[in-house]
């Protein structure tokens, strides 16, 4: 027997265990990319996902995760789908998640409002140490979401969840 | 709700967008492991990247919404003369200066053109263009950057960057040939139309020249290098096409 409230609660929880594989530590749900979970009275269940960057090469993989962790609570049909109704930004990672970004030792995205201004790139705080007496290096890093900066301070070069 | 003549413009216009993202992505992932700086060498390859994203964002509308065959085949298995891909994405990667500035006309142009899209009456499209438009900023941001800084570096920069401009301009100007039924797809609040395009774009690659540095070339005294987006290619995009499509010749089921 379906119970559509602790059910629907269960799966999040579920959900929450897979994380970006880009940031281990990182849950999808933090990261903000679940946008939808829905349970029918029969038991099937539907969630859907939006891309960080339509180029993501883990999104097939975060998918099945997801798949697997609902599919372990004992659901049988499970669908999972990614599209673009709902559009990801980084504004759309939790306050958790922020914290998580930068203990893993990235600089978390600023939020802003509309669209982002380059110029936040410019002096990002540094994740050691606080410091924005830091300049950006290059737009793009290691993976698409990061960015690469340095900071004049602690001498320390570090990489930031860029804003987009 | 949409006609047929509609649909077919439609079709038109997002293979045209989905081959040029496929095209310049190849290229640009040339520079993987030969950039002149290790910074430039991830930033090329980053960009190819979400490019080949966007070119799948593209097919995946054409296969799921309007009946076309799925994204690999459309991407792996057409002829050369079936591309409608502008000539300027197909040209080698060349000398980096070459490469940069392209990147730069090429982008300012994909901004404008999702930017627009981003309010298409075509839904889906707008939807992929809302997602798309933010990665493509990072895309100008870093071409403009780089430009600006060579545009001002020293005389051999500076030379340079004038020559890779004038080199591009006319293929560049390619980039906006106009398709059948355009004028149905502008009508209809689906797409801005070209040589709306054409004059933005005009006024932002002016600006950024001019913040460079470095003179504009007369557009008026050039001709577009036209004929892409009726299947007509360079020397240049068979050999392209024969690499793109050799693991899938070989082994269509081949998974990584």
């Amino acid at each position: 027997m379906v119970n559509l409230t602790t059910d629907t609660q269960a799966i999040w929880d579920a959900i929450a265990t897979v994380m970006d594989p880009e940031i281990p530590v990182l849950s999808v749900v933090d990261l903000g990319i679940i946008t939808d979970v829905q349970i029918t009275e029969e038991g099937a269940v539907q969630v859907r996902m939006t891309p960080t960057f339509s180029g993501c090469p883990a999104i097939k993989l975060m998918e099945k995760q997801v798949h697997d962790a609902v599919a372990a609570l004992g659901f049988e049909q499970v669908q999972v789908e990614t599209n673009f109704d709902v559009t990801w930004s980084s504004n759309r990672i939790s306050e958790k998640g922020r914290e998580i970004i930068k203990n893993f030792g990235l600089a978390p995205p600023p939020k802003y409002n509309d669209q982002p201004d380059m110029k936040l790139l410019e002096h990002t705080a540094c994740p050691y140490c606080n410091s924005s007496n830091t300049t950006l290096k290059t737009p793009f890093g290691p993976t698409l979401c990061r960015s690469m900066h340095y900071c004049y301070d602690c001498l320390q070069a570090f990489e930031q969840f860029k804003p987009i | 709700m949409f006609n047929t003549d509609t649909l077919n413009a439609l079709r038109r216009l997002l293979l045209a967008m989905a081959d040029d993202h496929l095209i310049i992505g190849h290229r640009n992932s040339e520079w993987t492991g030969l950039g002149p700086i290790l910074e430039e060498d991830i930033a090329f390859s980053s960009i190819a990247q979400d490019k080949i994203g966007h070119a799948l964002g593209l097919y995946s509308i054409l296969n799921e919404q309007l009946g076309e065959a799925d994204p690999d085949t459309l991407a792996f298995m057409r002829n050369e003369t079936d591309f409608t891909s502008c000539q300027l994405v197909e040209f080698p990667i060349g000398e980096y200066d070459f490469s940069l500035v392209r990147h730069l006309l090429f982008d300012v142009a994909a901004l404008i053109r999702f930017e627009d899209a981003s309010h298409s009456a075509y839904d889906p499209l707008a939807k992929l263009a809302r997602k798309v438009k933010g990665e493509i900023k990072y895309h100008v941001f870093h071409a403009s950057t780089f430009v600006k800084q060579l545009g001002q570096g020293n005389e051999e920069s500076k030379a340079r960057m004038q020559s890779a401009f004038n080199q591009n301009m006319a293929l560049a100007l390619g980039m906006f040939e106009s398709f059948e039924g355009e004028a149905l797809l502008v009508q209809q609040g689906i797409y801005k139309g070209e040589a709306a395009i054409r004059t933005a774009w005009l006024g932002e690659i002016s600006a950024i020249l001019q913040e460079a540095g470095l003179q504009m070339p007369d557009v008026d005294k050039l001709e577009p290098v036209y004929g892409g987006r009726k299947g007509f290619h360079t020397e240049f995009l068979q050999p392209l096409l024969d690499e793109m499509t050799e693991v899938f010749r070989i082994d269509p089921a081949a998974e990584w």
